[in-house]
């Protein structure tokens, strides 16, 4: 073998064994996207990194170097302050409340129910909507009303079903429960908060039941008949057998949400936009203010850096540990 | 014994449906309000069905968003069928071509599918800014009659501009259900076919693009509905009104008179209908690509 490779040389060889050996054309034909990601993914994170340890404010790019000026300042912005602390009971209470939910009618749809389908399409139809429509219609629905117009939205349902204790204020209360200072600002979870997790669980929770249900069904039923002769409520059944096989499901559902809840903007953009005392303002709300409508560019590059760190986090991991074991690299 | 097995399952029947109704309130409330008049419309009856069925609402608001929706329209078709064809080479070779790195340029490319589009907006904007600046200087050396050109170069504030944009974040996702969808087509096949002959391409268009309809209904449906849903995009790489895609309308909608809910009510589920349909329609489909995009195998 290697005495002839020896014997002949030169491009032309080379080439024959390149296009013989089809080693050439796969690279070719993945070419155009790997250099569109790269310019326009990585490029462009690179550049906007850039940016972001810049002094560029104002409609002309000005690329002079301030070190860490940005974040510096950005972590000291009393509106960043509260958009973490924001970011992060938003996180908690929409990833636990849709993965409860999920679960939950995940588990009583796999008991041989009549018209599974029905409830199945019922479900899952909010994932089909833009979060656009979600954000127009729950901000209808949570209208609380003033004396002018009377009770609107669902406050106005309760007081039809004489349910008048689960009247609220909605995203219109500026309370913190559980308020502590730090910082400049009170950390706590922010009562308005919960309109928009209450919309961005009845958008994603669908997506939480079907994962599970997809899980449940591809448990072998042998497992759940053992588990019966052996003596298992259906309650221990559950408990002890089937939500343990659970966990990986629960872990995949999990860090899609959490990634989605992580650059959260349309919905609560369009919902509640900043809401009462910055209650419902997220890193990319103010992200979207500080570029596009300040034009404070190094200021917004800087947000966005925060932002994409906190997803990666999340992603990195999950990407390396889910793809590990079916790559060779 | 039995008495027990029977009343749970009627509790069981009770949250099922007491679900349904939470997830289908904000249908009805949308299809009431949208199908009262003007005249009908009132903050006390918010919840009560109209007094007489009538059309005015959707009429005003197709009206108002038929622009907007033309350029949905003229948005989404386009990159949705060429981020599918694209999809389906990326997948064909990281699924059957692999070469040394293959493995890791995928994950290289999927992980543009988690990122925040923020932490690439600002260079976006500037380039197809400038792309489109370039392209007014084409536009202004070429004989009149070929002016039309001019829609097709993918500057900032363009339909041409958010194709682009779709086509290129939409590589990691359509490549990724791709590349699984071929995974499971037997290695035999393409042995067999290269035996006789054929080569790279041949294999693709005579064997893997023919049994690639269910992969293509899976990426388009998928593709349609997030390209239509959009907003982030659609409101920063967009600013004149007529140019903006049905999304932004929608929300802009909103911040018209507050008498004019059932408007809003109508334009939003007009909105709503397209990607709603093809779920109805084909909603097996439609799961399987929400499945894929969790990185599931």
């Amino acid at each position: 073998m290697l005495a002839r490779e020896r014997a002949q040389p030169g491009l032309r060889a080379l080439l024959g064994i390149w296009f013989q050996s089809e080693r050439l054309l796969p690279v070719l034909l993945i070419l155009p996207s790997v250099v569109a990601i790269g310019i326009f993914v990585y490029g462009f994170i690179g550049w906007t990194l850039l940016v972001s340890l810049s002094r560029w404010t104002g409609v002309a790019p000005d690329y002079t170097l301030v070190g860490l000026e940005n974040y510096l300042r950005l972590f000291n912005t009393p509106r960043f302050q509260n958009d973490l602390r924001n970011t992060l009971v938003f996180t908690l209470f929409f990833v636990g409340g849709s993965l409860l939910v999920g679960l939950l009618l995940a588990i009583l749809l796999d008991q041989k129910v009549r018209g599974e389908s029905f409830f199945r399409t019922v479900y899952l139809f909010p994932m089909a909507v833009s979060f656009v429509v979600t954000g127009v219609v729950w901000r209808w629905l949570l209208t609380p009303g003033d004396p002018r117009t009377g009770d609107l939205g669902l406050n106005q349902l309760f007081g039809l079903l004489g349910l008048h204790f689960l009247k609220s204020r909605w995203f219109t209360d500026p309370t913190v429960l559980l308020a502590v200072p730090v910082g400049a600002i009170q950390f706590g979870i922010p009562v308005a908060l919960f309109s928009v997790i209450l919309a961005a669980i009845w958008q994603m929770s669908g997506f939480c039941m079907a994962m599970y249900l997809a899980a449940l069904r591809a448990i072998p039923d042998d497992l759940r008949e053992a588990a019966r002769v052996d003596g298992a409520s259906e309650f221990q059944l559950y408990r002890d057998v089937i939500i343990p096989l659970l966990k990986p499901t629960t872990i995949s559902a999990a860090i899609v949400l959490g990634h989605i809840s992580l650059k959260i903007f349309d919905l609560v953009f369009i919902m509640t936009g900043s809401g009462p005392a910055q209650a419902t303002d997220m890193p990319a709300i103010f992200m979207y203010e500080t570029t596009f409508r300040d034009n404070r560019f190094a200021q917004g590059a800087a947000i966005a850096i925060v932002m994409l760190i906190l997803v990666s986090l999340v992603i990195v991991p999950y990407l390396i540990s889910t793809l590990r074991g079916k790559l060779e690299w | 014994m039995v008495g027990t097995i029977r009343l749970s399952r009627v509790a069981l029947y009770l949250i099922l449906s007491a679900f349904a109704l939470f997830y289908l309130l904000p249908v009805y409330l949308l299809l009431v309000t949208s199908l009262k008049s003007f005249a009908d419309v009132s903050f006390a009856r918010m919840w009560s069905p109209p007094s007489y069925f009538s059309l005015e609402s959707f009429a005003t608001a197709f009206e108002r968003l038929r622009p907007n929706i033309l350029n949905s329209v003229t948005m989404t078709v386009p990159a949705t069928i060429i981020s599918a064809f694209i999809g389906s080479i990326n997948g064909y070779v990281l699924a059957k071509w692999r070469f040394r790195g293959s493995e890791v340029l995928f994950v290289l490319i999927l992980f543009g599918m988690f990122i925040p589009y923020q932490s690439i907006l600002i260079p976006l904007v500037y380039v197809l800014q400038r792309i489109g600046e370039v392209g007014q200087d084409l536009v202004q050396i070429l004989p009149p009659d070929l002016a039309w050109l001019g829609n097709f170069i993918p500057g900032y504030g363009s339909i041409a501009g958010l194709v682009l944009v779709h086509v290129i974040y939409g590589i990691p996702i359509t490549t990724l259900i791709f590349r699984n969808y071929y995974a499971a087509v037997p290695g035999e096949l393409l042995e067999a076919a290269r035996i006789d002959g054929a080569g790279i391409l041949g294999i693709y268009r005579y064997i893997i693009l023919p049994i690639s309809m269910p992969g293509f209904v899976v990426v388009t449906i998928w593709q349609f509905t997030s390209i239509w849903n959009e907003f982030l995009f659609a409101v920063t790489i967009t600013s004149s009104p007529v140019k903006r895609p049905l999304m932004v309308a929608v929300y802009n909608l909103q911040g018209s008179q507050i008498t004019e809910w059932n408007i809003q009510m109508a334009g939003a589920l007009l909105a709503a209908l397209p990607t709603l349909l093809v779920y109805l329609a084909l909603g097996r489909y439609f799961l399987r690509g929400l499945l894929a995009g969790s990185v599931k195998g």
